[in-house]
């Protein structure tokens, strides 16, 4: 007897699944009911039918004819609107009925529409299917304007093939990057560049607030206010499974349809498939998986018993020109690792996320070509232990035999680029490593600048210098940070970036430090990195600081302290000396001093008695000068035009400007700075970390002098015409010192190691770039400016300026 | 005589900063009392036998200290100089008890009475 089978939906599912029924020789009568009016096609190139790359009919899977060959009467255009399982018969919104022995829903999903004021204005679409596509083609005149709400998979191939079409789109994005549940940060980036570089505008935390228009759309407006005009207004943020039918039939239904490692309902006679489904908690809206699920319902309708036990997903972009590819789970977590690839000049990037030597996660950019066969290790499970050193460089190196890691490096051509960020090939770095006979890896950054800006392709140069160098190569020339870790203090900062490392613990724990809590060396240097990467987020850790900058005075040879007051520019008045002299007097302050950045020392000063001086300096308004810190200590500065017969600009203001700009900030080791009025130089600017020397044309900026254990005269960066650029200028030239600079290292240490060349062309060269890290500089300071005297005067560490007890005289006999 | 020590209450555990130290002033100098990471606690005369800087103002790792004047790093539990350089500081006992900490001072058992 003949089976009777509906299929409630025509998608590419049931499509898939009836294929293998009938490549199987199913004797099956089957019924399907469609509520769009066409046959089954192909919905993942929905978007080149948008683009215009394809049309309708090249999309077809199914012509009519494939419904007619297997016998299956398919009522287009007609929707069921109830199941009646006692009867197993189903009723279609027209009237038609079927009666089944076996029911496969395969009712898809429906577009999610954020419910914000106008969102059923006509011009509001969505994009699932054809309908979507035609009607955003109608409303897609040249020249029209569009705003497609949501940077996932389908709302960025909705806007390319927008644009594709010639209309002027803008693509909001709630979170801080595109398709975030794909990429990582890094890929998300370099895919919003490529996005906006094909004139799509893309703003990403934007929080939708209300469509605008009165009869039809005519804008979007966001929540900080930003209203964007719109002729139409795509919403692309995401699916929700059509589970309505199956639950008013008293069918299982959680997100979606409940079905078991069968694909079977809570009813027996009941199946489903395809996005409707919620199957070990997960809905799936990728094709493959789909069509997994749908063989294995083919496969058991022809009498098999195989089960779908779920399927790791991977995505491509359908965007021409942009290769992106990701699989699995790219998260960072404390048992997974990651190898990473990137190559900025040709914009790829590609990272695998590894855990117990199997590839959990992939993320590919730019180059995809491998995606398949990671994908399939990943898929398999496979040990890539044996493949690890070369894998990342993909299907080409892994052939036969485990490869030497250099051998893969020693296959690319001259040419190949290493150093991205300085644009070093291959042959600059072999050539200069054999010319100048040169053994470390620091020699080799200093003579050719490879790996020595981000560091991303610092593996990369040392397997070019054993290849180069052989026995000669000593890797571990690589100084270490100190005895806890192997780590230098470069790798420590990208790995504290890379794996998003935000206390001393979790870092010690995250990169195998080798001692419980670290030592004097590493814990300072920790501590500054952190703060420098996370401002406003991390927690200053008061115990990893040395003691002057705990206490915020300078620790003296018989444990007293000296307290030295800020005086911007080197500028005082007599109301302030009053009250220093004042201080002095009262607390029997032993010496007084002036300091060789012009302002006033205070030494003797008992500990506990501290708070106290603060108070009484504070009310005069004085505030902490930082004497103590690994940060700005003073701006030194000579009279300018103020007074001066020769002084060519203001250098006095321009100095407190750069020390009221400059203050509290954090930096790898000290900061003096200085402002000269005239080339004449009082101030002695050329051998300061930072210093200006005023011209007649405006102002000339140096920056990598010293005058400590090294005398060194200062590199010129540039001249500019105005305060702000000197001023904006300096606050770059610290912050790249900040990102960059490794603990303890002197401006002029790490200007030297990095190059003067590199740091000018990143801060002078490149005005975005320098723009990038003034604000990032800026954003810091909101969180570093606040006198740390005023807040201990107000209780803050009191445990620091106190005894923990005092033992009276008679118990202390000995 | 014997001289055993009389433990005397100074403070909380609490009061001392996790990997950090207190200062207890007695008439005979400063004496430092740590708490490492783990909560162990040492007592240790506060001058470095270096140069005789304040122990108790180092920063502490380990069940160690680095002096803040030139960077010695003296054991907590023997009051030993590490690593190459030689000297060491006089240590004191010290328990907890109930969370509070307890220093063990001696003096003479008919002045203690």
């Amino acid at each position: 007897m003949t089976r009777k089978l509906v299929v409630v939906g025509n998608g590419m599912s049931p499509g898939r699944a009836l294929e293998t029924l009938f490549e199987g020789g199913s004797d099956y009568e089957v019924t399907i009911f469609n509520a769009e009016p066409r046959v089954n096609y192909d919905r993942i190139m929905l978007s080149p039918v948008l683009s215009g790359e394809k049309t309708y009919e090249e999309i077809v899977i199914h012509g009519d004819d494939w419904y007619e060959r297997h016998g299956v009467t398919l009522h287009k255009g007609r929707k069921v609107v109830h199941i009646d399982r006692e009867a197993r018969r189903v009723l279609a919104d027209d009237g038609t009925t079927a009666e089944y022995d076996t029911l496969l829903l395969a009712t898809g999903s429906s577009p999610v529409v954020i419910p914000v004021p106008g969102h059923d204005l006509p011009g509001v679409l969505t994009y699932r299917d054809l309908d979507d596509v035609e009607a955003m083609l109608a409303a897609a005149n040249h020249g029209a304007r569009a705003v497609v709400i949501g940077g996932g998979l389908l709302g960025l191939e909705a806007a390319a093939g927008l644009q594709r079409r010639g209309v002027d789109v803008t693509v909001l994005h709630l979170m801080p990057t595109l398709m975030e549940r794909q990429l990582d940060a890094s890929a998300g980036y370099l895919l919003q560049a490529a996005v906006e570089e094909r004139g799509i505008k893309v703003i990403t935390r934007a929080n939708t607030h209300a469509i605008l228009g009165e009869d039809r759309v005519t804008g979007v407006k966001l929540d900080d206010g930003t209203e964007i005009p719109a002729d139409i207004v795509v919403m692309a943020v995401g699916i929700r499974p059509n589970a309505e039918l199956a639950k008013a039939a008293g069918i299982a239904v959680n997100r979606g349809v409940l079905v078991d490692d069968r694909l079977l309902t809570s009813d027996p006679n009941v199946l489903a498939v395809g996005e409707c489904v919620e199957h070990r908690g997960v809905c799936y809206g990728l094709v493959a998986p789909l069509y997994e699920m749908a063989r294995t319902i083919g496969r058991n309708l022809l009498g098999e018993d195989v089960e779908f036990r779920g399927l790791a997903t991977s995505t491509k972009l359908k965007v021409t020109g942009i290769d992106l590819f990701s699989a699995g789970d790219f998260l960072d977590a404390k048992d997974r690792q990651e190898i990473v690839l990137r190559d900025a000049a040709r914009g790829v990037y590609k990272r695998l996320v590894l855990k117990d030597d199997r590839i959990i996660g992939v993320v590919l950019y730019g180059d995809t070509h491998d995606g398949a066969w990671f994908f399939q290790l990943l898929k398999d499970g496979t040990d890539i232990s044996q493949l690890r050193d070369t894998l990342i460089f993909g299907q080409g190196y892994a052939g036969g035999a485990p490869l030497d890691p250099t051998a893969a490096v020693a296959a690319l051509s001259d040419d190949a680029e290493i150093c991205g960020c300085n644009g070093v090939c291959k042959s600059r770095i072999v050539g200069t490593i054999s010319a100048k006979g040169l053994t470390s890896l620091d020699e080799v950054r200093a003579h050719t600048k490879a790996s020595s800006s981000c560091g991303s392709c610092t593996g990369l140069v040392e397997q070019l210098m054993a290849l180069t160098l052989g026995d000669a190569y000593d890797p571990a020339a690589v100084q270490p940070m100190c005895g806890c870790t192997d780590l230098g203090h470069d790798d420590v900062r990208r790995l504290i970036v890379a794996k998003g490392l935000k206390s001393i613990p979790q870092l010690m724990q995250a990169l195998e430090w080798k001692t419980s809590c670290g030592c004097a060396k590493c814990r300072p240097a920790l501590n500054y990195y952190l703060l420098a990467t996370w401002p406003g987020e991390y927690q200053d850790d008061g115990q990893s600081r040395f003691i002057n900058e705990r206490v915020h005075a300078n620790i003296q040879r018989d444990g007293t302290y000296s307290v030295v007051p800020r005086m911007w520019g080197g500028m005082t008045t007599p109301q302030e000396l009053r009250a220093i002299a004042d201080v002095a007097d009262k607390f029997a302050i032993p010496s007084v001093k002036v300091t060789g950045g012009q302002r006033i020392d205070l030494l003797g000063v008992k500990k506990q008695d501290l708070p106290a001086v603060w108070a009484d300096l504070n009310a005069a308004g004085l505030v902490s000068g930082h004497a103590y810190a690994k940060g700005l200590r003073t701006v030194k500065t000579c009279v300018g035009t103020d007074w001066c017969r020769f002084g060519t600009q203001d250098s006095t203001g321009l100095g407190i400007k750069l020390e009221k700009a400059m203050w509290g900030s954090w930096t790898p080791h000290k900061v003096k700075m200085a402002v000269s009025g005239c080339p004449r130089n009082c101030a002695e600017a050329t051998c300061k970390d930072f210093g200006v020397v005023c011209v007649d044309s405006g102002y000339e900026l140096h920056f990598a002098g010293a005058a400590g254990m090294h005398v060194k005269g200062t590199e010129v960066l540039c001249t500019v015409p105005t305060e702000q650029e000197a001023l904006e200028t300096c606050m770059a030239v610290i912050q790249l010192y900040r990102e960059q600079g490794r603990y303890l290292e002197r401006v002029y240490k790490w200007a030297d190691r990095v190059g003067v060349d590199t740091v000018r062309r990143q801060v002078v060269e490149d005005p975005e770039r320098r723009r990038a890290l003034y604000e990032r500089f800026l954003f810091s300071q909101r969180f570093a400016q606040s006198d740390p005297w005023a807040e201990r005067v107000a209780g803050k560490d009191a445990h620091e300026f106190a005894p923990l007890a005092t033992v009276p005289f008679q118990e202390a006999a000995e | 005589m014997t001289r055993h020590p009389t433990w005397l209450d100074i403070g909380a555990l609490a009061d001392i900063p996790r990997r950090g130290a207190r200062q207890v002033a007695t008439p005979d100098g400063p004496i430092a009392v740590f708490r490492t990471h783990d909560d162990a606690v040492f007592a240790i005369e506060d001058r470095c036998p270096h140069k005789g800087g304040p122990l108790s103002q180092g920063i502490v790792h380990g069940a160690s200290v680095t002096c803040p004047l030139h960077n010695w790093v003296i054991d907590l539990q023997t009051g030993a100089a590490q690593g190459a350089d030689e000297g060491c500081a006089r240590t004191l006992p010290v328990r907890v008890s109930d969370d509070r900490v307890l220093l063990g001072l001696h003096m003479a058992a008919e002045q203690a009475a």
